[in-house]
């Protein structure tokens, strides 16, 4: 195959060719006759009793179709949550209600109390101010610990208190874990703060609603990164719409990030609105309303221990976390402090006992879900962090601590129920000291302080699990779906392919990634495929792109579907040659016959399916169009070793990233570019995390960082070119591409690297400084060197 | 955004008569106001566009040595010829980014005195005058607080003149996410003394530093203001820094714009 | 409602307007030029930019009457007629310089504007120049890799891939 389209390949990518002209097809760039627009009024106090919504005055303004309040919503489902933890008391988690519009109470500065639709955009939004409502605020809850106060207000009245679930993992392991600490020879311990973060995807959510009542059919335009996902949800859980009858398309989708992936009211809503009204309702989020209404990421509050015996071996573990869930649960937010977070403390690292527990508590904030990476930055940092922390009152070197408490032989399955099968720490360390250049950091260090700069270097691994995931096994974890990819391959007469996947790319470049694989099996040009996604009505059932999985997972299914047609075109060439299928081998695009010359061109067998005029119709049907589900059999393992180092101004308190390193190792990879853009992409948003970006409330529940005057987002003056390597590679053992993920790496991997590297400068000048939260802002850093 | 007119005279003389009418709001380059507008902060019933006034744009020298800006001189146009005061360029190619910069004026920016902006410590620190459609006024007297001028309502300014001074310098310590001035600080050395002003630090807004003007002028070194500090009791307190640590920020700006000056 | 006329990509385009319709408005719903993004409503993210007589702007930050009598360019005129990839679009593609593509139109325009007064930038001037766009997916390495590659430098020795 040649190198230019196959496996291994750096193929440039195709879908730039639109989105470098102009010529994306993003939510926002689809307008449909008739159109109408909503504009949400939201609350604006965290917490309050709806006392009165009078629509009566608003419904008189100029362009004004209907106001829409929770009324309007009575006998409607509500927005569902997908996964249903089970606490270490074996409760099932308490779930509150989550209405399309606010009923009786708002419960998050942001919750919509009516939804106006107008002509224009302009004019719903000038109505919206001619809605007089009533709102008696109520005492706010927004300190988790605060919430979990005896008489602490809370968000549901329904409920018993804020406490969503306290889940222990392993809760039978406790007692073993807690003698280990009895008996450790040093024990660490750390209290940090994981911050909250808001996803920002550059493109804004959207969503059209559509309805044609000649035919009872509805359609959502929403910018999702999984739009099968929400056809069931919103079908069947709030609008109550049969599958057939509904179907839900997201086109160009300027990137996720988690944020994407859950199901929102204003899909509802606008899908419910263009039945009403019987026009196509839409919804634009101004980068305002997504700050209020995008579900929020991370927000944990950790305390960990570590101990360790005499000769420094990790003998056990120990984290108490408070895990924000926000006003209500958002489609995933169980599981993000859950099983994607607990069974990932284990680590890189032989740690033989491990206790986790996790309070999820209510606050009257925005509900909190998955944000790149989800559970396993906050798990991958707190661990790294006390790795650090131990090193330095032990006063060992950090790199000879975590290499020794390594795990080396694999399978291995970790105190923390899952099994890695392949990976190879001690690798990706000596490619790290190598590309990092670290034996050169001293003379660094050395130029830095000639310069009136502390110079500091922080070193972390990670592990992730990917390829989310198992249906069985997340099945007895809680989630109420199954996590399985699919794909439709649709050979074409003249030898062309179409493959119809349930992944989702929105920025991940599976337009041009996808077709390698193919056109490495076959053996043909991948120019010869086509990627069809995001479309419900192309395509079979797939549960969408997160979670690392879309090669490992639906690359799975597209290899699965390819299998049978490849076994299918092999009967049909078979038949050609008058040769035994056995003998048929496929290679560079054509049949061949073994210990022959005999050849028939993959265009030829394409062909004869669809015009079988010579064909073997007794045993086989026309036609050359396969489909594949695929259910992984373990989640896959990528792992790696990331170096920062920090230049801190100790008059001010700056910190600049001066070097970034990263080696990872995610088993195969299909175009390495791609790979090392992913990786780019996440130590750009670790990077962020670490030193910039923080989602702040006050203590009444106002949102304080409300725009990107106040949210730091990284900027291309805020990072350095960055060092990344993937030739570490340690294949998957169980799916059929041995590819493991990498689109979450860099921002799991990069936080801790940057903060343990402005720690070690801070302690390089002589300040007592062993630990500052995210995000180590000038301030922060400065105040911390005051001691 | 509020439903308004937009208007877009040639002249000044225009665009004062435009401005006389009730609710009129007079738009520069709308860099500021623009998204506030979007947020339905304002509800002017007719915007005046001055970009269209081509006597308040430009640079030029006067007899007496003095710059003077055109009012609705766009920050990239000082940035590129406003050489003859390099830390006065310098500081206007460095507010907001690029795009900010080709429309953002220096008029509008002095008009809305947002007290983390650059231009206002330039015109207090340099000791400018303001010129406006109908009178001129003294840096000094200009600045009143957060977002208040000694503008009148109606009133343009058309030009700023800037004496030159021997050296000067502005250092900016960007607040991370707005990339406003969290403090700056302008210092410029003249024959018969130094001046120094802070933005973004105040909850008054810019301000002079009479004490380290005091102790530059008898001797323009980093190491004269060592020994002075700020209270930062009547700093800006927010999530991007205390009051005290602005108040540190100012002695640190400001000795590394002493150190800087040229 | 009053009348605008502008030339916008070499025609000219004129169209009814409200006084508080922004530029970037009248592109995207008046023209139909999708290519021109919103992803802020504080002037920061630099999706909407385009060059108005020559010089970048915020598309969002700009009303369309001031654009009266205005050369306006989008990104829908940067490739040749023939849809050739012009010399920074082309580096993007070779580059990797984008991925989810939404900020992508604001940052061809900003290079283009950038390579137009400084045709040699050194990477911190266009880390610098950049400061007015934001990029979720790429952590600006491929960005700023593939500017440099567009003004002619080697990058042959910037990190692989």
């Amino acid at each position: 195959m040649p190198k230019d389209g196959g496996i291994g390949a750096s193929t440039k990518r195709r879908e730039d060719v639109r989105f470098l002209t102009g010529n994306g097809n993003y939510t926002d760039d689809i307008n449909l006759h008739g159109q109408a627009y909503v504009h949400f009024l939201r609350s604006d106090v965290a917490h309050g009793l709806i006392n009165k919504v009078d629509t009566e005055a608003a419904s008189a303004m100029p362009g004004v179709l209907r106001i829409f309040t929770g009324a309007d919503f009575e006998g409607v489902g509500g927005i569902p949550c997908g996964w249903q933890v089970t606490d270490r008391f074996g409760e099932v988690m308490q779930e509150p209600a989550h209405p399309v519009l606010a009923q009786g109470k708002v419960r998050h500065v942001g919750d919509p109390i009516a939804a106006i639709v107008a002509e224009t955009y302009a004019q719903a939004r000038d109505a919206a101010e001619a809605i007089e409502y009533d709102i008696d605020e109520l005492p706010a809850v927004v300190n988790m610990k605060d919430a979990l106060k005896e008489g602490a207000p809370k968000v549901h009245d329904d409920l018993k208190s804020n406490l969503c679930y306290d889940w222990g993992f392993v809760e039978e392991n406790k007692g073993a874990v807690n003698e280990a600490f009895e008996k450790a020879a040093h024990v660490t311990t750390l209290e940090l703060v994981n911050n909250r973060l808001i996803a920002n995807p550059m493109e804004p959510r959207v969503a059209v609603g559509d309805f044609n009542r000649s035919t009872g059919d509805h359609t959502l335009y929403t910018t999702s990164q999984n739009p099968h996902v929400i056809r069931l949800l919103m079908g069947a859980f709030v609008l109550g719409i049969p599958e057939h009858k509904l179907r839900v398309v997201s086109p160009d989708v300027g990137g996720g990030f988690g944020t994407k992936i859950f199901h929102y009211a204003e899909e509802a809503f606008c899908t419910f609105a263009a039945k009403a009204l019987n026009r196509p309702v839409k919804w634009t989020s101004t980068r305002s309303e997504a700050f209020m209404s995008d579900a929020h990421g991370r927000d944990h509050v950790t305390k960990i221990e570590l101990a360790l015996d005499k000769d420094n071996n990790f003998t056990a573990l120990r984290t108490d976390t408070h895990a924000n869930m926000g006003a209500y649960l958002s489609t995933f937010a169980p599981s993000v402090p859950t099983w994607l977070h607990g069974t990932l403390m284990a680590g890189n690292y032989k740690t033989p006992l491990i206790y986790v527990n996790v309070k999820a508590v209510f606050t009257n904030t925005v509900p909190v879900d998955a944000y790149r990476g989800a559970g396993r930055p906050e798990a991958t940092f707190q661990l790294e962090r006390v790795i650090d922390k131990a090193a330095r009152e032990l006063g060992v070197d950090p790199i000879a601590l975590r290499r020794q408490n390594f795990i080396t032989e694999f399978p291995y399955a970790t105190p923390v129920a899952v099994e890695y099968d392949t990976g190879d720490y001690h690798a990706t360390m000596d490619k790290l000291q190598e590309i990092g250049d670290l034996s050169g950091f001293e003379a660094r260090r050395k130029a830095s302080e000639a310069k009136g700069k502390l110079r500091g270097l922080g070193i972390n691994c990670y592990i992730e699990a990917c390829g989310i995931a198992p249906s069985n096994l997340v099945g007895q974890l809680g989630a109420r779906a199954g996590l399985y990819e699919s794909a439709t391959v649709r050979v074409n007469a003249t030898g062309g392919l179409v493959v119809m996947t349930g992944s989702h790319s929105h920025g991940q470049g599976h337009e041009t990634a996808f077709p390698q694989v193919i056109a490495e099996m076959i053996g043909i040009d991948a120019s010869m495929v086509e990627i069809i996604h995001g479309d419900t009505n192309n395509g079979p059932m797939g549960m969408g792109t997160y979670g690392s999985r879309s090669l490992a997972v639906g690359g799975s299914a597209m290899v699965r579907a390819t299998e049978k047609i490849i076994n299918k075109a092999k009967k049909i060439a078979a038949h050609l040659m008058e040769a035994s299928e056995a003998d048929i081998e496929l290679k560079d695009g054509a049949f061949s016959v073994a210990g022959t010359d005999k050849s028939v061109a993959w265009g030829d067998v394409t062909l004869a399916a669809y015009v079988p005029h010579n064909y073997p119709l007794e045993d086989i049907e026309p036609g050359l169009e396969e489909t594949a589900f695929y259910d992984p059999s373990n989640f896959t393992y990528p792992s790696g070793a990331y170096a920062c180092e920090v230049e801190v101004d100790p008059e001010t308190g700056r910190v600049t990233i001066e070097r970034f390193s990263a080696a990872d190792d995610f088993g195969n990879i299909v175009n390495p570019m791609i790979v090392s853009g992913q990786v780019h992409g996440g130590i750009g948003q670790g990077i962020g995390q670490a030193l910039l970006e923080a989602c702040a409330y006050d203590e009444n529940g106002q949102l304080q960082t409300g725009s990107y005057m106040d949210y730091a987002m990284p900027r291309a003056d805020d990072v350095p070119f960055y060092t990344v390597d993937h030739s570490c590679q340690t294949p998957c053992t169980h799916n059929p591409l041995g590819v493991k993920g990498c689109g979450e790496a860099g921002a799991i991997g990069s936080p801790p690297a940057v903060v343990n590297a402005v720690i070690d400068a801070l302690q390089s000048g002589g300040k007592n400084v062993t630990h500052i939260d995210m995000p180590l802002s000038p301030s922060r850093v400065w105040a911390a060197m005051q001691g | 955004m509020y439903a308004f007119d937009i208007e877009r005279p040639t002249t000044i003389g225009d665009a004062v008569s435009a401005l006389g009418h009730e609710e009129a709001q007079a738009l520069g380059g709308g860099q500021t106001l623009i998204p506030t507008l979007k947020q339905r902060l304002a509800a002017p019933a007719k915007l005046v566009s001055l970009t269209g006034i081509s006597e308040m744009k430009g640079i030029c020298t006067t007899d007496d040595g003095s710059l003077c800006i055109g009012g609705g001189t766009c920050h990239a146009d000082v940035a590129a010829g406003a050489g003859a005061y390099p830390a006065l360029a310098d500081l206007a190619g460095h507010i907001g980014d690029p795009a900010v910069r080709n429309r953002g004026t220096i008029g509008g920016s002095l008009a809305n005195n947002d007290p983390s902006a650059c231009y206002p410590s330039a015109v207090l620190g340099s000791g400018a005058t303001i010129i406006t459609s109908n009178r001129e006024i003294a840096a000094d007297d200009f600045f009143d607080g957060l977002f208040t001028t000694a503008l009148e309502d109606g009133e343009i300014i058309t030009e700023v003149r800037f004496p030159v001074p021997e050296k000067a310098s502005y250092q900016k310590f960007e607040q991370p996410a707005s990339r406003f001035a969290l403090v700056g600080v302008f210092v410029a050395k003249y024959a018969d003394g130094v001046r120094v002003a802070v933005t973004g630090a105040s909850e008054g807004g810019v301000f002079r530093w009479s004490e380290a003007e005091a102790a530059l002028s008898a001797n323009f070194a980093p190491e004269a203001i060592e020994e002075l500090s700020v209270d930062g009791s009547g700093m800006i307190s927010d999530l991007h820094g205390s009051g005290d640590y602005r108040a540190h920020l100012v002695t640190v700006m400001t000795r590394r714009a002493v150190a800087a000056a040229h | 409602m009053p009348q605008v006329n502008m030339t916008v990509n070499g025609k000219s385009a004129s169209g009814q307007i409200e006084g508080r319709t922004l530029l970037v408005e009248f592109l995207r719903e008046t023209l139909g030029l999708t290519g021109t993004h919103v992803g802020c409503d504080t002037s920061q993210c630099g999706a909407c930019v385009v060059h108005v007589d020559g010089k970048a702007v915020k598309a969002c930050t700009m009303f369309a009457a001031e654009a009266e009598g205005a050369e306006v360019l989008t990104i829908e005129s940067m490739a040749a007629p023939d849809g050739t990839l012009n010399t920074i679009q082309q580096a993007f593609q070779d580059h990797h310089g984008l991925q989810c593509g939404f900020c992508t139109p604001g940052m061809v325009m900003s290079a283009a504007a950038l390579l137009k007064d400084n045709p040699k930038p050194t990477e911190a001037e266009v880390r610098d120049y950049l400061e007015g766009n934001i990029c979720r997916c790429t952590g600006y390495h491929n960005i700023v890799k593939a500017i440099l590659a567009a003004s002619g430098q080697d990058v042959s020795a910037i990190a692989a891939e």
